[in-house]
């Protein structure tokens, strides 16, 4: 299988309340595994994801933030976040636990037109 | 065109799984090739024999254990979604098996479109 895709990963839920985040993640870390080319996007509640200062232990699940610091150890360094949800929610890029590039709704479509695979959680 | 699908919800609680399988059918009929559906979050649920559902209401289980055997679907259910929803090898309905997420990632690649289905 030398074949390799671009897969791009978007992330438009909130990192609780719903499992789709963390069950993304996993599909990341595999994806990364089989040398793919792996980029995440995060937009609408997805921004939530990234922010800093997450504290689950009152709603007793998982604290899975730490993950997103790991990633650029599988290699996925690609991370964009769509810049009108940040303003939306009044976030800006200081608020987020990693680097990331903060592209506008315009940008992000001309790359999602040159995915491959386009999984959406 | 080879398509792989992604059903990331459950059956009766959400359309996802009646769409997946409806695409599927109208793939088919037009000539495609669905080689693989995989089942991922919820959608794991979709695969337990142990599902009844009323006598007037479609069997969503049973249409894709049938999708399997006329046309040779593969129906792939993520392990570890599937462990942490108790589904497991013992209540799989035919045409099910339980494999790794990399299935997904190889029908991604594989497949000329990768469909997904869900919220």
């Amino acid at each position: 299988m030398s074949d390799q895709k671009k897969f791009m990963f978007v992330n438009r839920k909130a990192p609780h309340g719903t499992i789709y985040a963390l069950e993304s993640l996993e599909v990341v870390l595999i994806t990364a595994a089989f040398d793919q080319d792996v980029s995440l996007v995060f937009l609408d509640d997805g921004v939530y994801q990234l922010k800093r200062g997450m504290q689950t232990k009152g709603i007793e699940t998982k604290n899975f933030s730490p993950t997103y610091r790991a990633l650029d150890g599988y290699d996925v360094e690609k991370l964009y976040v769509e810049r009108e949800s940040l303003e939306a929610r009044g976030l800006t890029e200081d608020d987020l636990l990693v680097d990331v590039e903060v592209l506008g709704r315009d940008e992000l479509s001309t790359l999602m037109e040159q995915q491959d695979v386009v999984l959406s959680f | 065109m080879k398509l792989g699908i992604l059903v990331n919800e459950g059956p009766y609680q959400h359309q996802a799984s009646d769409s997946a399988y409806l695409f599927c059918k109208a793939a088919i009929a037009r000539g495609h090739e669905v080689s693989r559906v995989f089942f991922y979050h919820d959608g794991v649920n979709n695969a337990t024999r142990l599902t009844e559902p009323p006598q007037d209401d479609r069997n969503v289980v049973q249409r894709w254990s049938k999708l399997a055997e006329e046309h040779g679907v593969d129906l792939v259910v993520c392990v570890a979604a599937a462990l942490r929803r108790g589904i497991k090898d013992e209540v799989l309905a035919p045409g099910f098996r339980i494999s790794g997420l990399g299935q997904l990632v190889e029908i991604g690649i594989e497949a000329d479109r990768l469909v997904t289905f869900g919220d």
